[in-house]
Protein backbone atom coordinates (compact mmCIF):
# COMPACT_ATOMS: atom_id res chain seq x y z
CA UNK A 1 0.00 0.00 0.00
CA UNK A 2 2.73 2.40 1.00
CA UNK A 3 4.79 1.31 -1.95
CA UNK A 4 1.82 1.88 -4.23
CA UNK A 5 1.28 5.34 -2.74
CA UNK A 6 4.94 6.21 -3.21
CA UNK A 7 4.84 4.95 -6.78
CA UNK A 8 1.74 7.05 -7.46
CA UNK A 9 3.31 10.17 -5.95
CA UNK A 10 6.45 9.65 -8.02
CA UNK A 11 4.33 9.11 -11.12
CA UNK A 12 2.22 12.24 -10.50
CA UNK A 13 5.31 14.32 -9.84
CA UNK A 14 6.94 12.91 -12.96
CA UNK A 15 3.91 13.72 -15.10
CA UNK A 16 3.56 17.18 -13.60
CA UNK A 17 7.15 18.13 -14.34
CA UNK A 18 7.96 16.15 -17.46
CA UNK A 19 4.73 16.53 -19.38
CA UNK A 20 4.83 20.27 -20.20
CA UNK A 21 7.87 19.74 -22.42
CA UNK A 22 6.24 17.18 -24.70
CA UNK A 23 3.43 17.39 -27.24
CA UNK A 24 0.07 16.01 -26.20
CA UNK A 25 -2.74 14.78 -28.41
CA UNK A 26 -6.36 13.71 -28.07
CA UNK A 27 -8.84 11.87 -30.25
CA UNK A 28 -12.59 12.38 -30.57
CA UNK A 29 -14.19 10.05 -33.06
CA UNK A 30 -12.39 10.70 -36.33
CA UNK A 31 -10.90 13.98 -35.15
CA UNK A 32 -7.32 14.13 -33.93
CA UNK A 33 -6.59 17.06 -31.66
CA UNK A 34 -2.94 17.99 -31.68
CA UNK A 35 -1.24 19.83 -28.85
CA UNK A 36 -3.67 22.49 -27.57
CA UNK A 37 -1.54 25.32 -26.22
CA UNK A 38 -1.80 28.88 -24.97
CA UNK A 39 0.62 31.72 -24.29
CA UNK A 40 1.44 33.08 -20.86
CA UNK A 41 -0.61 36.22 -20.25
CA UNK A 42 0.54 39.53 -18.80
CA UNK A 43 -1.14 40.51 -15.53
CA UNK A 44 -4.49 42.30 -16.05
CA UNK A 45 -4.87 40.75 -19.51
CA UNK A 46 -8.57 40.46 -20.31
CA UNK A 47 -8.02 37.88 -23.03
CA UNK A 48 -5.79 34.89 -23.75
CA UNK A 49 -5.15 33.18 -27.06
CA UNK A 50 -5.19 29.44 -27.73
CA UNK A 51 -4.05 27.23 -30.58
CA UNK A 52 -4.47 23.63 -31.71
CA UNK A 53 -4.13 21.42 -34.77
CA UNK A 54 -7.27 19.49 -35.84
CA UNK A 55 -7.07 16.58 -38.28
CA UNK A 56 -10.06 14.77 -39.73
CA UNK A 57 -9.11 11.11 -40.23
CA UNK A 58 -12.65 10.16 -41.25
CA UNK A 59 -14.42 10.19 -44.59
CA UNK A 60 -17.03 12.84 -43.73
CA UNK A 61 -16.59 16.51 -43.04
CA UNK A 62 -16.86 17.65 -39.42
CA UNK A 63 -16.96 21.01 -37.77
CA UNK A 64 -15.69 22.48 -34.52
CA UNK A 65 -18.69 24.45 -33.30
CA UNK A 66 -17.78 25.56 -29.79
CA UNK A 67 -15.18 25.66 -27.06
CA UNK A 68 -15.56 26.32 -23.36
CA UNK A 69 -13.14 26.53 -20.46
CA UNK A 70 -13.71 27.02 -16.73
CA UNK A 71 -10.89 29.59 -16.70
CA UNK A 72 -12.79 31.98 -19.00
CA UNK A 73 -16.21 33.59 -18.86
CA UNK A 74 -16.56 32.86 -22.58
CA UNK A 75 -14.36 31.38 -25.29
CA UNK A 76 -14.65 32.33 -28.94
CA UNK A 77 -13.29 30.95 -32.20
CA UNK A 78 -11.63 33.76 -34.16
CA UNK A 79 -10.32 34.14 -37.64
CA UNK A 80 -7.40 36.55 -37.82
CA UNK A 81 -5.51 38.00 -40.75
CA UNK A 82 -2.93 40.63 -41.58
CA UNK A 83 -3.95 42.24 -44.87
CA UNK A 84 -2.14 45.20 -46.40
CA UNK A 85 -0.28 45.56 -43.12
CA UNK A 86 -3.50 45.76 -41.07
CA UNK A 87 -4.30 43.12 -38.45
CA UNK A 88 -7.91 42.20 -37.87
CA UNK A 89 -9.84 39.42 -36.16
CA UNK A 90 -13.49 38.39 -36.25
CA UNK A 91 -15.51 35.85 -34.28
CA UNK A 92 -16.45 32.76 -36.32
CA UNK A 93 -19.34 30.38 -35.66
CA UNK A 94 -17.09 27.38 -36.17
CA UNK A 95 -14.29 25.84 -38.15
CA UNK A 96 -14.96 23.13 -40.74
CA UNK A 97 -12.55 20.22 -41.16
CA UNK A 98 -12.77 18.32 -44.45
CA UNK A 99 -12.02 14.59 -44.60
CA UNK A 100 -8.27 14.07 -44.57
CA UNK A 101 -7.60 17.76 -43.89
CA UNK A 102 -5.74 19.42 -41.05
CA UNK A 103 -6.87 22.80 -39.77
CA UNK A 104 -4.13 24.56 -37.87
CA UNK A 105 -5.10 27.20 -35.34
CA UNK A 106 -2.07 29.45 -35.53
CA UNK A 107 -1.08 33.11 -35.59
CA UNK A 108 -2.64 35.10 -38.43
CA UNK A 109 -5.11 32.37 -39.26
CA UNK A 110 -7.26 31.02 -36.45
CA UNK A 111 -7.19 31.23 -32.67
CA UNK A 112 -9.32 30.67 -29.61
CA UNK A 113 -9.92 33.74 -27.50
CA UNK A 114 -10.43 33.02 -23.81
CA UNK A 115 -12.32 36.07 -22.56
CA UNK A 116 -11.83 37.39 -19.03
CA UNK A 117 -9.54 34.61 -17.80
CA UNK A 118 -9.97 34.22 -14.05
CA UNK A 119 -6.22 34.16 -13.51
CA UNK A 120 -2.92 34.98 -15.12
CA UNK A 121 -1.67 32.09 -17.24
CA UNK A 122 1.91 31.13 -16.42
CA UNK A 123 4.49 29.28 -18.45
CA UNK A 124 4.37 25.52 -17.80
CA UNK A 125 0.79 25.44 -16.48
CA UNK A 126 -2.14 23.56 -17.98
CA UNK A 127 -5.83 24.38 -17.94
CA UNK A 128 -8.89 22.37 -19.02
CA UNK A 129 -11.24 23.10 -21.90
CA UNK A 130 -13.97 21.30 -23.81
CA UNK A 131 -14.12 21.23 -27.60
CA UNK A 132 -17.47 20.52 -29.24
CA UNK A 133 -17.61 19.02 -32.73
CA UNK A 134 -20.74 18.65 -34.83
CA UNK A 135 -20.16 14.91 -35.39
CA UNK A 136 -17.31 13.88 -33.11
CA UNK A 137 -19.08 15.39 -30.11
CA UNK A 138 -17.51 16.80 -26.95
CA UNK A 139 -13.95 16.17 -25.90
CA UNK A 140 -12.12 17.35 -22.81
CA UNK A 141 -8.59 18.58 -23.39
CA UNK A 142 -5.90 20.48 -21.55
CA UNK A 143 -4.16 23.51 -22.94
CA UNK A 144 -0.45 23.79 -22.16
CA UNK A 145 0.70 27.29 -21.34
CA UNK A 146 4.01 27.81 -23.06
CA UNK A 147 6.13 30.57 -24.52
CA UNK A 148 6.42 30.27 -28.27
CA UNK A 149 7.52 32.82 -30.79
CA UNK A 150 6.79 33.02 -34.49
CA UNK A 151 10.50 32.72 -35.29
CA UNK A 152 10.61 30.09 -38.05
CA UNK A 153 13.34 28.06 -36.38
CA UNK A 154 11.56 27.97 -33.05
CA UNK A 155 8.39 26.33 -34.29
CA UNK A 156 7.60 22.91 -35.49
CA UNK A 157 5.77 23.42 -38.75
CA UNK A 158 5.87 19.82 -39.88
CA UNK A 159 2.66 18.26 -41.02
CA UNK A 160 0.45 21.16 -42.00
CA UNK A 161 1.70 21.92 -45.45
CA UNK A 162 3.95 24.89 -44.68
CA UNK A 163 1.26 27.57 -44.86
CA UNK A 164 3.68 30.36 -43.96
CA UNK B 1 -15.16 92.63 -92.25
CA UNK B 2 -12.29 91.32 -94.27
CA UNK B 3 -10.88 87.91 -93.72
CA UNK B 4 -7.63 89.50 -92.61
CA UNK B 5 -9.40 91.46 -89.86
CA UNK B 6 -11.08 88.30 -88.58
CA UNK B 7 -7.73 86.52 -88.55
CA UNK B 8 -6.11 89.42 -86.59
CA UNK B 9 -8.88 89.41 -83.94
CA UNK B 10 -8.72 85.66 -83.61
CA UNK B 11 -4.94 85.80 -83.22
CA UNK B 12 -5.14 88.42 -80.47
CA UNK B 13 -7.85 86.45 -78.66
CA UNK B 14 -5.60 83.40 -78.82
CA UNK B 15 -2.68 85.39 -77.42
CA UNK B 16 -4.87 86.78 -74.63
CA UNK B 17 -6.07 83.29 -73.68
CA UNK B 18 -2.51 81.93 -73.73
CA UNK B 19 -1.29 84.85 -71.60
CA UNK B 20 -4.14 84.35 -69.15
CA UNK B 21 -3.31 80.70 -68.76
CA UNK B 22 0.38 81.50 -68.29
CA UNK B 23 -0.35 84.15 -65.65
CA UNK B 24 -2.74 81.86 -63.84
CA UNK B 25 -0.24 79.07 -63.54
CA UNK B 26 2.93 81.09 -63.05
CA UNK B 27 2.05 82.43 -59.65
CA UNK B 28 2.39 86.10 -60.69
CA UNK B 29 -1.07 86.92 -59.42
CA UNK B 30 -1.49 87.24 -55.65
CA UNK B 31 -3.05 84.16 -54.08
CA UNK B 32 -2.06 81.86 -56.89
CA UNK B 33 1.39 81.15 -55.56
CA UNK B 34 2.83 77.87 -56.69
CA UNK B 35 1.99 74.90 -54.54
CA UNK B 36 5.22 74.04 -52.78
CA UNK B 37 6.83 71.19 -54.60
CA UNK B 38 7.42 68.08 -52.50
CA UNK B 39 11.14 67.55 -52.33
CA UNK B 40 11.76 63.85 -52.75
CA UNK B 41 14.31 62.54 -50.32
CA UNK B 42 13.21 58.94 -50.75
CA UNK B 43 12.13 58.95 -47.09
CA UNK B 44 8.46 58.57 -46.25
CA UNK B 45 6.87 61.39 -44.26
CA UNK B 46 6.41 59.34 -41.10
CA UNK B 47 7.11 60.54 -37.60
CA UNK B 48 5.26 63.77 -36.91
CA UNK B 49 4.13 65.36 -33.68
CA UNK B 50 2.35 63.33 -31.05
CA UNK B 51 1.62 63.68 -27.36
CA UNK B 52 0.47 60.78 -25.23
CA UNK B 53 0.76 59.51 -21.64
CA UNK B 54 3.04 56.63 -20.71
CA UNK B 55 1.98 53.64 -18.62
CA UNK B 56 3.99 55.25 -15.82
CA UNK B 57 1.82 58.37 -16.03
CA UNK B 58 4.35 60.66 -17.70
CA UNK B 59 3.59 62.90 -20.64
CA UNK B 60 5.40 61.45 -23.62
CA UNK B 61 5.70 63.37 -26.88
CA UNK B 62 7.85 63.38 -30.02
CA UNK B 63 10.42 65.63 -28.27
CA UNK B 64 11.24 62.72 -25.89
CA UNK B 65 12.59 60.65 -28.74
CA UNK B 66 14.25 63.49 -30.69
CA UNK B 67 17.77 62.41 -31.66
CA UNK B 68 17.17 58.81 -30.58
CA UNK B 69 16.29 55.70 -32.54
CA UNK B 70 12.89 54.34 -31.60
CA UNK B 71 10.26 51.76 -32.56
CA UNK B 72 6.52 52.30 -32.84
CA UNK B 73 3.95 49.55 -32.66
CA UNK B 74 0.16 50.02 -32.56
CA UNK B 75 -2.04 47.51 -30.75
CA UNK B 76 -4.41 46.94 -27.83
CA UNK B 77 -4.55 44.60 -24.86
CA UNK B 78 -7.84 42.89 -25.85
CA UNK B 79 -5.79 41.28 -28.59
CA UNK B 80 -4.87 37.67 -27.84
CA UNK B 81 -2.51 37.02 -30.69
CA UNK B 82 -0.39 39.51 -32.60
CA UNK B 83 -0.05 42.20 -29.88
CA UNK B 84 1.27 40.13 -26.95
CA UNK B 85 3.39 38.12 -29.40
CA UNK B 86 5.01 41.27 -30.74
CA UNK B 87 5.63 42.53 -27.20
CA UNK B 88 7.18 39.19 -26.15
CA UNK B 89 9.32 39.20 -29.28
CA UNK B 90 10.46 42.78 -28.72
CA UNK B 91 11.32 41.78 -25.15
CA UNK B 92 13.43 38.91 -26.48
CA UNK B 93 15.08 41.15 -29.10
CA UNK B 94 15.93 43.80 -26.50
CA UNK B 95 17.74 41.21 -24.40
CA UNK B 96 19.55 39.85 -27.47
CA UNK B 97 20.66 43.38 -28.43
CA UNK B 98 22.55 43.61 -25.15
CA UNK B 99 23.74 46.98 -23.81
CA UNK B 100 23.00 48.65 -27.19
CA UNK B 101 19.29 48.16 -26.41
CA UNK B 102 19.56 51.04 -23.92
CA UNK B 103 19.81 53.37 -26.92
CA UNK B 104 16.51 52.11 -28.33
CA UNK B 105 13.03 53.18 -27.20
CA UNK B 106 10.22 50.81 -28.25
CA UNK B 107 6.78 52.45 -28.06
CA UNK B 108 3.55 50.45 -27.84
CA UNK B 109 0.70 52.84 -28.65
CA UNK B 110 -2.78 51.58 -27.79
CA UNK B 111 -5.53 52.16 -30.34
CA UNK B 112 -8.09 51.25 -27.65
CA UNK B 113 -7.68 53.96 -24.98
CA UNK B 114 -11.27 53.32 -23.87
CA UNK B 115 -10.39 49.92 -22.36
CA UNK B 116 -6.61 50.34 -22.04
CA UNK B 117 -6.45 52.59 -19.03
CA UNK B 118 -3.13 53.73 -17.62
CA UNK B 119 -3.60 51.42 -14.61
CA UNK B 120 -4.24 48.42 -16.85
CA UNK B 121 -1.23 49.22 -19.03
CA UNK B 122 1.01 49.69 -15.98
CA UNK B 123 0.14 46.17 -14.83
CA UNK B 124 0.19 44.65 -18.32
CA UNK B 125 3.66 45.98 -19.14
CA UNK B 126 5.29 44.28 -16.13
CA UNK B 127 5.47 41.13 -18.31
CA UNK B 128 7.76 42.79 -20.84
CA UNK B 129 11.15 44.50 -21.09
CA UNK B 130 10.88 47.60 -18.91
CA UNK B 131 12.38 49.77 -21.66
CA UNK B 132 9.22 49.23 -23.74
CA UNK B 133 6.88 52.16 -23.11
CA UNK B 134 3.11 51.76 -23.48
CA UNK B 135 1.36 54.97 -24.50
CA UNK B 136 -2.27 56.04 -24.45
CA UNK B 137 -4.13 59.27 -25.09
CA UNK B 138 -7.53 60.79 -25.64
CA UNK B 139 -9.29 59.89 -28.85
CA UNK B 140 -7.89 63.03 -30.50
CA UNK B 141 -4.36 62.33 -29.23
CA UNK B 142 -4.61 58.74 -30.42
CA UNK B 143 -5.81 59.86 -33.85
CA UNK B 144 -2.92 62.34 -34.08
CA UNK B 145 -0.35 59.67 -33.18
CA UNK B 146 -1.80 57.20 -35.69
CA UNK B 147 -1.68 59.92 -38.35
CA UNK B 148 1.88 60.91 -37.43
CA UNK B 149 3.07 57.41 -38.27
CA UNK B 150 0.81 56.99 -41.32
CA UNK B 151 -0.83 54.08 -39.52
CA UNK B 152 -4.43 52.91 -39.45
CA UNK B 153 -6.98 51.74 -36.92
CA UNK B 154 -10.69 51.14 -36.84
CA UNK B 155 -13.13 50.18 -34.10
CA UNK B 156 -15.25 47.22 -35.21
CA UNK B 157 -18.44 46.37 -33.27
CA UNK B 158 -19.01 42.64 -32.81
CA UNK B 159 -22.05 40.66 -31.76
CA UNK B 160 -23.01 40.98 -28.12
CA UNK B 161 -22.23 44.68 -27.78
CA UNK B 162 -18.47 44.28 -27.63
CA UNK B 163 -15.93 45.49 -30.15
CA UNK B 164 -12.53 44.71 -31.57
CA UNK B 165 -9.91 46.85 -33.26
CA UNK B 166 -8.34 46.60 -36.70
CA UNK B 167 -4.89 48.15 -36.62
CA UNK B 168 -1.56 48.48 -38.41
CA UNK B 169 0.40 45.38 -37.48
CA UNK B 170 4.04 46.10 -38.27
CA UNK B 171 6.73 47.57 -36.04
CA UNK B 172 7.86 50.95 -37.44
CA UNK B 173 11.58 51.75 -37.21
CA UNK B 174 12.58 55.40 -36.70
CA UNK B 175 16.24 56.40 -36.83
CA UNK B 176 18.09 58.93 -34.67
CA UNK B 177 17.43 61.63 -37.30
CA UNK B 178 13.70 61.11 -36.81
CA UNK B 179 13.34 59.51 -40.21
CA UNK B 180 11.38 56.40 -41.14
CA UNK B 181 13.87 53.53 -41.45
CA UNK B 182 11.62 50.62 -42.42
CA UNK B 183 9.53 48.08 -40.56
CA UNK B 184 10.16 44.87 -38.66
CA UNK B 185 8.55 41.72 -39.91
CA UNK B 186 8.43 39.10 -37.18
CA UNK B 187 8.19 36.37 -39.85
CA UNK B 188 11.72 37.12 -40.97
CA UNK B 189 14.61 35.13 -39.56
CA UNK B 190 15.55 36.28 -36.08
CA UNK B 191 19.05 37.23 -37.33
CA UNK B 192 17.56 39.52 -40.00
CA UNK B 193 15.33 41.28 -37.47
CA UNK B 194 18.22 41.62 -35.03
CA UNK B 195 20.50 42.97 -37.80
CA UNK B 196 17.92 45.69 -38.60
CA UNK B 197 17.81 46.76 -34.96
CA UNK B 198 21.61 46.74 -34.66
CA UNK B 199 21.87 48.95 -37.74
CA UNK B 200 19.23 51.28 -36.28
CA UNK B 201 21.09 51.76 -32.99
CA UNK B 202 24.51 51.81 -34.67
CA UNK B 203 25.72 48.69 -32.88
Amino acid sequence: MTLLKTTLVVLVVFIAFAAPSIAHDYTAGNIQIGHPWSRPTPPSAKVAGGYVKLTNAGSEPDRLIAIASPIASRTEIHGSVVENGVASMRPLDGAGIDPGATVAFEAERLHFMFIEPNRQLRNGERFPATLVFEKAGRVHVEFMVQMRTSAPAAEDHSGHGGSQ
Amino acid sequence: MSELKIFRIAAWVAVAIAAGIWIGFSGILPGTGRVQQAVSTGIAAIGGRFELTSHRGETFNNAKVAGKPYLVFFGFTHCPDICPTTLFELTDLMSKLGPAADRLTPLFITVDPERDTQELLASYMTSFDDRIIALRGSQAQTDAAVKAFAAYYRKVPIEGGSYTMDHTAGVILMNAEGQFAGTLDMHEARETVLAKLKRLVGA
